[in-house]
């Protein structure tokens, strides 16, 4: 049991743990908040998973951009709009909720039984890069690498992205301003 | 290190939680967490993978690409949630389920 593993379960509980709160709480400010926890942990992951550049953009995207903006829009739109949304039926162990659960576990036991089926430490393409010594080491530094192969092998995902990106921002701009008298 | 099964568990885990999240809520903010959860589930994958090609880098970009996506839908659908809680006074996907007033 070396740290590593140690660190890969204790982030590993904390983002199934805080997800599981997150399907559990009633209360939409706080599933955000417990959102905020679950994406930090995911980081931790990266982190391990020697992808550190992904890491730190899931930290400045997610959760400087992609939270705050979900805070701030409800934060912002007003008292009555914000206790609207946080009151729902309460009701314990409701029936509806039973086939919700169901496909879940129905589709995590298929998840599982896929992933123990296909002997994925013996992968053949994995076997190969190992072999040729194309596997990232925690000692190497990916960051330049990643901006070299995006801007010239990944060019034409990463241009089609950008456009994608700002029709998004421009839509969403539109979709969200005040009603005016065209 | 760690092996690529122990990654894909969480991740699967992860997803189905996602699901579920999606499945049960009445509040299209919470619905809107669900797909963030099982994006971010996709991602760890991704990331896991592209441990193994370190020449052309295929995971971590494609990884990038989607956490970059994931923000523009988020946006895009934080706009429509505030759209449809001015018109119908809730954000129930349940009871918003006509077009037009």
């Amino acid at each position: 049991m070396t740290m590593v593993k140690i660190m890969f379960y204790l982030l590993g509980f904390i983002v199934l743990a805080s997800a599981l709160f997150i399907a559990a709480s009633k209360n939409l400010v706080r599933t955000i908040f417990m959102f905020f926890v679950t994406l930090m942990a995911l980081a931790g992951l990266y982190v391990l998973a020697l992808a550190d550049f992904i890491a730190i953009t899931q930290i400045v995207v997610y959760v400087g951009g992609v939270l705050v903006l979900m805070i701030f829009a409800f934060m912002l739109s007003g008292r009555d709009t914000l206790a609207n949304l946080q009151v729902q039926q309460n009701h314990f162990i409701s029936f509806s909720k039973l086939p919700a659960l169901l496909l879940a576990l129905i589709f995590f036991i298929v998840m599982v039984n896929v992933l123990f089926r296909t002997d994925l430490n013996n992968l053949p393409w994995v076997n190969d890069a190992i072999a040729h010594k194309n596997v990232i080491a925690p000692n190497d530094a990916m960051t330049g690498n990643i901006g070299v192969s995006l801007v010239t092998h990944y060019l034409l995902p990463f241009e089609i992205l950008s456009i994608l990106l700002l029709a998004a921002l421009v839509g969403a701009a539109h979709i969200s301003r005040k009603e005016q008298s065209a | 290190m760690i092996n690529l099964s122990d990654f894909l568990l969480v991740s699967a885990g992860l997803f189905c939680i996602g699901l579920y999240v999606i499945l049960t809520k009445r509040n299209s903010i919470q619905v809107l967490i669900g797909i963030e959860l099982m994006l971010n589930a996709a991602i760890l994958n991704l990331v896991a993978f592209g441990r193994y090609d370190k020449i052309s880098n295929g995971g971590q970009t494609f990884a990038l690409f989607a956490i970059v996506l994931a923000a523009a839908t988020t946006a895009v659908a934080l706009a429509i949630i505030l759209n449809v809680y001015k018109k119908y006074k809730t954000i129930d996907p349940g009871k918003t389920n006509h077009l037009k007033d």
